[in-house]
């Protein structure tokens, strides 16, 4: 953990890309380069077929929100209690895989299930960014 | 699946006080517990030669329990990396232990200081690694957080209510005012429930389910050999373990699980029944995994009670207390006896099957589910007397 103080995310040889690409503002997926299938959390062998043959795509960044949490009792306490009430969201991109994250720029009780959303990069230091997602204009 | 109906039985339990603090070490706890089990079925220590547990937080390895009991032939003592879903498999893994000829006399316990010592609904460690990596650097930490989000997706497509969660909580408690060993025994109204803090929407504070210093054990044998001991024997009819596709890289993860309004039942339930040769509606009295309200909501549908999106309605209006149709978690679960993450449901369903449940005994139960798990994996067994 940094100053930041809150969890770090160690990226492996899995995830790498994944988190470079976030540094970049590109939120990149895999792609099975045998059947096609498009996965999420990053993985060397294609959860579909057993391949490991793969292509990073750009995803487009936009999705629904397929089912939300709002934390509003810190845990850890001391991390957290400045952030509540906070949305933790797990999100179904278009492309067809979900991906936990935060929805942002929105009122917690605002939320609304398959509420269509955009990824947001927040660039949380010199070393980490977070992709999160925010509620997509009418 | 299984295949050893009626063939192997539980001959003992044993259980500590309950408590928030304990002011004795988890060893101690499971000594307790496992020498009450092995005198409630009138055996000594040199008869028992297998312990089997789970850990995944606090815990106390089976073979510093065999070793502290002074079982001088234990052969067979091993635990489990696992959480409340192995709660019934230990005793599946007991009978199937025996069935192999790797021991005769099975010990199977959890323990744990779980207020006073690791709290597991306090979060997990901070590192954000492995599938961990994903999660945590959005504050998503807490197991209260983790199936938070399940209890939302099955609100999202079935209309479930916070009112429904709340009508699992009010009959635990009602149960627990009868059972004297439970933790949390004043009555709750639903009124309660609503006021209660907000926790992690839509979970309030009594949705969620106790920390517990304390300890449970059962025994498990031969049918054959249990007929011969101290107690009325508990026959294990029908068992199951597993889940479905994708069951995650750790307990809290199931980012690629299908659907999140249904858990590990569906995918049991089948096996479950006819392992047992019986169906839901002969099941006497069901002590259902309930480390949160919805679970048991969950459950209750994928085990075929009620059909998909009907469990919040099956809750209310009395259908699941004592004197309903399906009593529910007679001695308080999870909620209001206290967690021993999921064994202190086969020790209550052994003790309604022995007519010793006192208070709180459903009378003439004949034949009781227990359940364990509430996530992508889990299992249950149907007991009889
Ligand atoms: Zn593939």
């Amino acid at each position: 953990m940094t100053a930041y103080g809150k969890p770090v995310p160690a990226p492996d040889a899995d995830s790498a890309p994944y988190w470079q690409g976030c540094r970049e503002h590109r939120l990149l997926i895999q792609k099975c380069g045998a059947c096609g299938a498009v996965r999420f959390p990053p993985a060397s062998l294609c959860p579909d077929c057993g391949s490991a043959a793969h292509d990073w795509i750009a995803a487009s960044g936009r999705g629904r929100v397929y089912s939300w949490i709002v934390v509003t009792y810190p845990v850890p306490k001391d991390i957290y209690a400045g952030d509540v009430p906070y949305v933790v969201a797990l999100v179904e991109l278009d492309e067809g895989v979900r991906l936990p994250t935060n929805i942002v720029e929105c009122d917690p009780h605002d939320l609304m299930a398959d509420m269509p959303v955009e990824v947001v990069f927040d660039d949380v230091d010199d070393t980490l960014t977070l992709p999160k997602f925010r509620p997509l204009p009418d | 699946m299984w295949r050893l109906r009626d063939k192997y039985a539980i001959a003992g339990v044993g259980y500590t006080a309950f408590s928030a603090r304990s002011s004795v070490t988890v060893r101690d706890l499971a000594l307790e517990a496992c020498g009450g089990a092995m005198a409630d079925a009138g055996l000594m220590p040199a008869d028992i030669d297998g312990v089997v547990s789970f850990h995944f937080n606090d815990s106390v390895p089976a073979m510093a329990v065999a070793t502290g009991l002074g079982l001088p032939g234990a052969r067979y003592a091993i635990d489990y990396q696992a959480g409340g879903n192995a709660a019934n498999l230990i005793v599946q893994t007991a009978a199937m232990a025996i069935e192999a000829g790797l021991a005769t006399n099975i010990l199977c316990y959890r323990a744990m200081n779980g207020r006073s010592g690791f709290r597991l609904g306090g979060g997990r460690e901070l590192a954000a690694h492995g599938v961990t990596q994903y999660t945590a650097p959005y504050g998503w930490i807490s197991y209260p957080q983790a199936m938070a989000m399940w209890c939302r997706r099955h609100m999202i497509e079935y209309g479930t209510t916070s009112e429904q969660l709340g009508a699992v909580a009010v009959t635990c408690r009602r149960n627990a005012a009868l059972n004297d060993r439970a933790m949390q025994r004043q009555p709750i109204t639903l009124d309660d429930h609503q006021a209660s803090r907000m926790i992690v929407e839509p979970f309030h504070l009594l949705d969620i389910c106790l920390e517990t210093d304390g300890a449970c054990a059962v025994l498990v044998t031969s049918a054959e050999r249990a007929r011969d001991l101290a107690r009325t024997p508990v026959y294990i009819m029908g068992a199951a373990y597993g889940g479905g596709p994708n069951q995650g890289d750790d307990l809290f993860d199931a980012m690629r699980w299908p659907d999140h309004s249904h858990n590990y039942a569906r995918y049991i339930a089948d096996d479950l029944w006819a392992s047992a040769g019986i169906g839901p509606d002969d099941v006497d009295v069901a002590e259902i995994y309930d480390c949160f309200t919805y679970s048991v909501i969950m459950q209750l549908e994928g085990l075929g009670f009620c059909a998909p999106g009907e469990g919040g309605a099956f809750v209310q209006a009395g259908r699941i207390d004592r004197d309903g149709a399906l009593p529910v978690n007679t001695h308080g679960g999870l909620l209001s006896e206290a967690y021993i993450h999921g064994l202190n449901h086969v020790v209550e369903a052994v003790e309604q099957l022995r007519g010793q449940a006192g208070a709180r005994q459903v009378d003439g139960a004949e034949i009781a589910l227990t359940t364990a798990g509430a996530m992508t994996c889990g299992g249950a067994m149907v007991l009889r007397n």
